[in-house]
């Protein structure tokens, strides 16, 4: 798709606050709607849209499919790690009251710690499940019929 | 009738003429659009409802990611749906039928848009979430805090079941060219 302008400009312009809308999302989320869910999915639709305008190969360069990997499951390890971290404290599994002094910071921390986990875990698979797709077949955007 | 129950009504028209069209139309191409389409609607649905939450992830998963995945896959298929025998459409149709009238049987039992006595309404766990949470996690996204505290368990569940599709996705599909194209590499060449 490298020979439409228009798109390439637009696209160029609209990935960086994609990106930026989805952090916000990611770490506002216990103020305005969204959470780590809807981050994960905003930030890998990003790197779709980049994927579409300037071809696969070069988002991949971006964003290694091997970086995915680890990033997907390290987003789990946070997630249980938080959990695993109360029990270390005298809690429960995930019983966030025991992240601090204060329960509700406690519960503070937990919540973004656990959201920023299911954040990346999203944006990794959505990404990796994306590459898998677009890499077998011509490119997405290629098609002619 | 309020200008949201107008909207509403006027929203689950849409719906409606989306999905005959998409039965109708034989290139799949535009039914990726118009399923795109489809789950715009929804969201603009369920930010009308005060779910703004549900409407984020129906805007981004299946307006933009799906669609994109949908097309990824014409790459692989064919885009052209083969035409059915008739015979067979008769049985589709009556499956459809058949499933939908339960479908709408189904909504009777449902309380009215609206109604302040339901049991989601009344049942204990509303005041635990809704006012005592205040007090015990202090976020004002009530969403967040259920989600990622009162049922922690099930956030991690769902997490890790996201995790499984992405590692069984690319068990299936991710080894077939034997070697993952390094970042020199020419991009793909007709592999199968």
């Amino acid at each position: 798709m490298q020979e439409h302008t228009v798109l390439r400009i637009i696209a160029k312009l609209l990935i960086a606050p994609i990106i930026i809308f989805a952090l916000y999302v990611q770490f506002h989320g216990d103020y305005s709607p969204g959470g780590g869910f809807q981050a994960g999915v905003i930030l890998a639709s990003a790197l779709i849209l980049h994927a579409l305008v300037f071809g696969v190969q070069a988002t991949r360069r971006a964003v290694p499919p091997a970086v995915l990997r680890v990033t997907a499951s390290l987003g789990v390890l946070i997630y249980a790690g938080t959990g695993v971290i109360c029990m270390l404290r005298g809690g429960a599994f995930l019983d966030y009251d025991y992240l601090a002094h204060n329960p509700v910071h406690g519960q503070h921390y937990g919540l973004l710690l656990v959201e920023f986990g299911v954040g990346m875990t999203v944006a990794s698979v959505v990404t990796a499940i994306f590459y898998v797709f677009a890499g077998r077949g011509r490119q997405p955007g290629e098609h002619e019929d | 009738m309020t200008t949201e129950m107008l909207l509403n009504y006027a929203l689950l028209v849409f719906l409606v003429v989306i999905g005959l069209t998409i039965a109708r139309l034989r290139h799949l191409f535009p039914v990726a659009m118009l399923t795109g389409l489809y789950s715009l609607v929804c969201a603009s649905l369920l930010t009308l409802l005060n779910a703004p939450d549900v409407a984020l992830t129906e805007a981004a998963v299946g307006a933009g990611v799906t669609t994109v995945l949908f097309l990824a896959t014409f790459g692989l298929t064919r885009a052209r749906e083969k035409p059915v025998e008739p015979q067979r459409q008769i049985i589709g149709l009556i499956v459809t039928l058949v499933t939908g009238a339960a479908l709408f049987y189904a909504t009777l039992d449902m309380p009215p848009f609206g109604a302040a006595d339901t049991p989601v309404q009344q049942s204990p766990l509303r005041e635990r979430y809704l006012v005592a949470e205040q007090k015990e996690i202090d976020v004002p996204n009530t969403v967040t805090a259920v989600l990622g505290s009162y049922r922690g368990y099930d956030t991690l569940g769902e997490t890790t079941v996201i995790l499984t599709a992405g590692v069984g996705v690319l068990l299936l599909l991710g080894r077939s060219r034997r070697r993952r194209p390094r970042p020199g590499d020419s991009p793909r060449r007709g592999n199968s």
